[in-house]
C-alpha cells in the first residue's frame, strides 16, 4: 500500500486487520439450530382473530368488514374523526373513496409536496403489505398503495386497511414476505412512550391515533 | 507503508496496547515474539469512564432516598412486564439458544460479513465510512454534517453516540445536536447523563420531569401538569417544527443485515421514524459487532428484543432500510462502522460474548445492584451488569478497575439475556485479570496478596487453623455495639479496613463448628 491511500482505507485496513488478529487463524463458526417456531398452529380464522385482539390490545381501534361494505365503512370512520382534508397515497384503490362526504378534501400524495404540504393533512388512508397477529403488527412497504414513509408519519391519524390474506400468525411467517430492497415499517400500536416512570403512554411523535380495517372476505 | 506492520508497532502513541492473550508467547521464525496490538477506546473522548470509582460513585447514590424510589418504582414495573409477555413465549429458551448462536457466528465471520454489509449498503447508493475510534468516528460525522450545510441535527436515541460524546464534538465544531428521544431530551435540557440504556432518564419520576420541562422548554404552558400523557404532548409541541425543517438525521443501529445490506432502528415514539425519514442526509453510528449475517435472523431477534427491553410484544415502530430509496425519505446516506476497543472485546475469548449483546437492558432491571445504585454509579454509558463487563473490556482493565467486582454474581442477568451472555461468569474472569494486572505492575504485594498468603499458611495445618479460630473471636467485641448493626461490623481495624470500606464484615461466632462439634458430640465419637 502506498502513502496516498485514503484516510478511509487505512482505517478500513486497520480495522479488519485488528479483527483478524483477535480471531486467530481459524475461529470455530457455530451452526445455528433454529429450533424455534417457525410456522402456525392456528386456523386461518383464529390467526385473523388473534390479530384483531394483539392490535386492539395496544390502542389500535379494529374494524372489520367485507369488501362490499369498505367504502361506506372508511366514509362513516373519516366522517367521524371530523378531519377535513385528507392524504392517500396515488395508488390507493379509487373504488374504495367511492362513498366519502362531497366536501371532504382527498389529497393525492405528490413527490413534490414536502414536509410542510404533508402536514397539512389531519388523516391518511393505506394499505399495508403483512400483518403479524402474534405481536400486533402491521408491515408497510411503501409500494403505491401505501405511499412513502413520511405520508403515514406526518398526519396524525392513520387508517390502514389489510385484508385477510395478508395476515400471518408469527413474525418467522412475515419476514419472508417482505422485500428488504424496500423501505420498511412495522406498525404495533400508535405512538407510544415508557419514558416516564416506565409507564406506557400512547401518543408521541407518529400518529396518535391508528384506525385498522380488516377486510374479511 | 504497510497498514498491519504499523499497526503491531510498538511506537504509536495513541495504542496503549496488550497482547491478545491467546498469542501471548508465540513465536514468530525470526525469533522476534509477535504483539499483535489490542487496542483499547482511547482515554480523553468518549464516555465510558467515570471520574470516580464505583464504590465512591454509588455511595452518593444510595444516600439519596428520592432516586432509590424512582429507580424501584421504574425497574419493578418493567420487570413484571417483561416477565408476561416472556411467559406468553413457548419456544422463548429455543429463541435464546439461537440468538446466541447467531451471534457467535457473527462474531466469528466478521470481517467477511462487514464486507458484504459495506458492499451491498454501497450497492443501495450508500456510503460507508469506518472509524478506528471515538475520534475518528466524530472527526467523519462532524465532517459530513459539515457538508451539508446545515448548523444542526436531530438526533434518535443512539448508545454508540453517546459512548463517543458525539454531541460535544459537534458542538465544538458549532453544531448543534438535538435529542428527540422523550428521555434523551430530559436528559439533555437537565445537562443530566444517561442512566439506563433503555430508559436514559429513569431517574427521574414525573414530578421532576415536570419542573424541568416548565424551567427549560420554550412557551410551555404553564399549566402544564405532571401527567405522563401530558409531558409527552409538551415534547411532541417542542420537538415538531424541529422535525419538520431537519435537513441532517443521526442514529444508531439496532441490527445490520449483511447479506442485504439493511439497516434497522427498533423504537416506540416515532421520533426515530422522523429522523430517519424526514432529513435529507442520513448518518447512521453503528458497532462493528450490531449486524447479523442474514434477512431470516431478524425473525429472531425481532422476537428476542421488544419483550426482553420494554416488555411489549413488538414496539410500535421498527423501521428498515437499504441503502438510499428512491423518492422516499433521505437521498444522502452514510453508515460509519465503529471499533473503540470493540476488537479489543472480541480478542479475549473468555470475555468475547460480550458483544452479542443487543442493549435490551434486562439485565439492568433485575440487577439488585442496579435497583440500588443507579446507573451514574457506572461511570460509563453502559451502566449495569452488561456495562460492569462492556466497559472494563472497551477501555482495558485498569480504567474501570471497579467495576468487575460492582455484582453479587447472583445471576439474574444471566437468567433473562435473550442471547444468554454469561455475565457472572465474565465479571469474574475480569475480576481475575484485574488482580493479575495488579500483580504485573506492583513489586510490593497488596494487602490481599498477603492476606490470601497468610491464609493459606493457617489453613493448610489443623492446629494453626484451630487457634485462628479462636483468636477470631476476638472479633465478637467489634461488633457488638449497637443493636441495629447487631451481627455485623461495619468497620475492621488496620489494613482490614479496605474490606469494610464498601462492606459489612460478620461478626465472628461465639464458637466455631469445631468447638460446638466437640462441646455437642464430643462424647459420643
Amino acid at each position: 500500500m502506498t502513502a496516498a491511500v485514503p484516510g478511509r482505507d487505512i482505517a478500513r485496513e486497520t480495522v479488519l486487520t485488528r479483527i483478524r488478529d483477535a480471531l486467530g487463524p481459524d475461529p470455530v463458526v457455530p451452526e445455528v439450530s433454529r429450533d424455534y417456531v417457525t410456522g402456525s398452529d392456528l386456523e386461518p380464522d383464529a390467526v385473523v382473530e388473534r390479530f384483531a385482539e394483539r392490535v386492539d390490545d395496544y390502542r389500535a381501534t379494529v374494524h372489520r368488514t367485507g369488501h362490499a361494505e369498505l367504502p361506506a365503512t372508511l366514509a362513516a370512520l373519516i366522517t367521524a374523526s371530523g378531519a377535513g382534508r385528507v392524504g392517500v397515497p396515488v395508488g390507493l384503490d379509487y373504488a374504495w373513496l367511492t362513498e366519502l362526504p362531497d366536501d371532504l378534501e382527498v389529497v393525492r400524495d405528490q413527490p413534490t409536496y414536502d414536509t410542510a404540504a404533508l402536514d397539512t393533512l389531519e388523516l391518511v388512508v393505506t394499505a399495508s403489505t403483512v400483518g403479524i397477529a402474534e405481536t400486533g403488527t402491521i408491515v408497510l412497504d411503501a409500494s403505491p398503495d401505501q405511499g412513502r414513509r413520511a405520508l403515514t408519519l406526518v398526519p396524525d391519524h392513520h387508517i390502514c386497511i389489510i385484508t385477510t390474506d395478508q395476515i400471518v400468525h408469527t413474525v418467522p411467517e412475515a419476514l419472508p414476505r417482505l422485500d428488504p430492497t424496500r423501505p420498511l415499517t412495522m406498525i404495533s400500536g400508535p405512538s407510544a412512550t415508557s419514558d416516564i416512570e416506565l409507564d406506557r403512554v400512547e401518543g408521541v411523535h407518529g400518529p396518535r391515533t391508528l384506525h385498522v380495517i380488516i377486510v374479511t372476505d | 507503508m504497510s497498514v498491519a506492520p504499523q499497526e503491531r508497532g510498538k511506537g504509536a502513541p495513541q495504542e496503549r496496547g496488550k497482547r491478545a492473550p491467546q498469542e501471548r508467547g508465540k513465536v514468530v521464525p525470526q525469533g522476534r515474539t509477535l504483539l499483535p496490538v489490542v487496542v483499547h477506546a482511547p482515554r480523553g473522548v468518549g464516555h465510558l469512564r467515570g471520574d470516580e470509582s464505583f464504590p465512591d460513585a454509588a455511595r452518593g447514590a444510595l444516600a439519596d432516598t428520592q432516586l432509590r424510589r424512582n429507580l424501584g418504582h421504574a425497574t419493578a414495573t418493567i420487570r413484571d412486564k417483561r416477565a408476561k409477555v416472556v411467559g406468553e413465549v413457548d419456544d422463548w429458551e429455543a429463541l435464546r439458544t439461537a440468538g446466541k448462536a447467531i451471534k457467535d457466528h457473527t462474531m466469528a465471520r466478521l470481517p467477511e460479513l462487514l464486507t458484504q454489509l459495506e458492499a451491498n449498503v454501497t450497492a443501495a447508493g450508500g456510503v460507508v465510512h469506518w472509524a478506528r475510534d471515538a475520534t475518528e468516528a466524530n472527526q467523519i460525522v462532524t465532517r459530513l454534517v459539515a457538508e451539508t450545510g446545515s448548523r444542526e441535527v436531530v438526533k434518535v436515541k443512539s448508545m454508540a453516540t453517546q459512548e463517543i460524546a458525539l454531541n460535544e464534538a459537534l458542538a465544538d465544531a458549532g453544531i448543534e445536536a438535538f435529542e428527540t428521544d422523550l428521555a434523551e431530551l430530559i436528559v439533555q435540557l437537565g445537562d443530566d447523563k444517561p442512566s439506563h440504556i433503555l430508559v436514559p432518564a429513569i431517574h427521574k419520576n414525573r414530578a421532576e420531569i415536570r419542573e424541568l420541562f416548565a424551567r427549560t422548554l420554550p412557551g410551555v404552558d404553564p399549566e402544564l401538569t405532571d401527567d405522563p400523557a401530558a409531558l409527552a404532548g409538551a415534547a411532541r409541541q417542542h420537538l415538531r417544527e424541529r422535525f419538520l425543517t431537519a435537513k441532517v438525521g443521526i442514529s444508531g443501529a439496532n441490527f445490520a443485515v449483511a447479506d442485504t445490506g439493511t439497516l434497522s432502528v427498533v423504537e416506540s415514539e416515532g421520533n426515530g421514524r422522523m429522523c430517519l425519514t424526514l432529513p435529507e442526509t442520513l448518518i447512521t453510528v453503528m458497532g462493528i459487532e450490531k449486524l447479523v449475517p442474514t434477512w431470516q435472523d431478524l425473525e429472531v431477534f425481532l422476537q428476542l428484543l421488544p419483550r426482553s427491553s420494554t416488555g411489549e410484544r413488538m414496539n410500535p415502530y421498527t423501521s428498515l432500510w437499504t441503502g438510499v430509496h428512491e423518492g422516499d425519505g433521505p437521498q444522502s446516506f452514510h453508515l460509519v462502522l465503529l471499533d473503540n476497543g470493540r476488537t479489543a472485546v472480541l480478542a479475549d475469548e473468555a470475555g468475547r460474548e460480550t458483544l452479542n449483546c443487543i442493549r435490551c437492558s434486562a439485565c439492568l432491571n433485575v440487577c439488585p445492584v442496579y435497583e440500588r445504585a443507579g446507573g451514574h454509579a457506572y461511570g460509563s454509558v453502559y451502566p449495569g451488569p452488561i456495562g460492569a463487563i462492556l466497559s472494563p473490556q472497551l477501555t482495558g482493565i485498569e480504567d474501570n478497575a471497579s467495576l468487575p467486582y460492582a455484582s453479587t454474581l447472583c445471576g439474574a442477568c444471566y437468567e433473562v439475556c435473550p442471547v444468554k451472555i454469561d455475565i457472572p461468569s465474565i465479571l469474574v474472569h475480569l475480576r481475575a485479570e484485574h488482580v493479575e494486572a495488579q500483580r504485573e505492575t506492583r513489586r510490593v504485594p497488596t494487602a490481599e496478596a498477603i492476606s490470601m498468603a497468610a491464609a493459606s499458611w493457617t489453613m493448610a495445618d489443623a492446629s494453626r487453623w484451630e487457634k485462628a479460630q479462636t483468636a477470631s473471636r476476638a472479633g465478637r467485641l467489634l461488633g457488638r455495639r449497637r443493636d441495629k448493626d447487631a451481627g455485623r461490623i461495619r468497620s475492621l481495624p488496620g489494613p482490614l479496613a479496605a474490606w469494610t470500606a464498601a462492606r459489612d464484615a460478620p461478626r465472628p461466632p461465639a464458637e466455631t463448628f469445631r468447638q460446638w462439634w466437640a462441646r455437642d458430640r464430643g462424647a459420643d465419637t
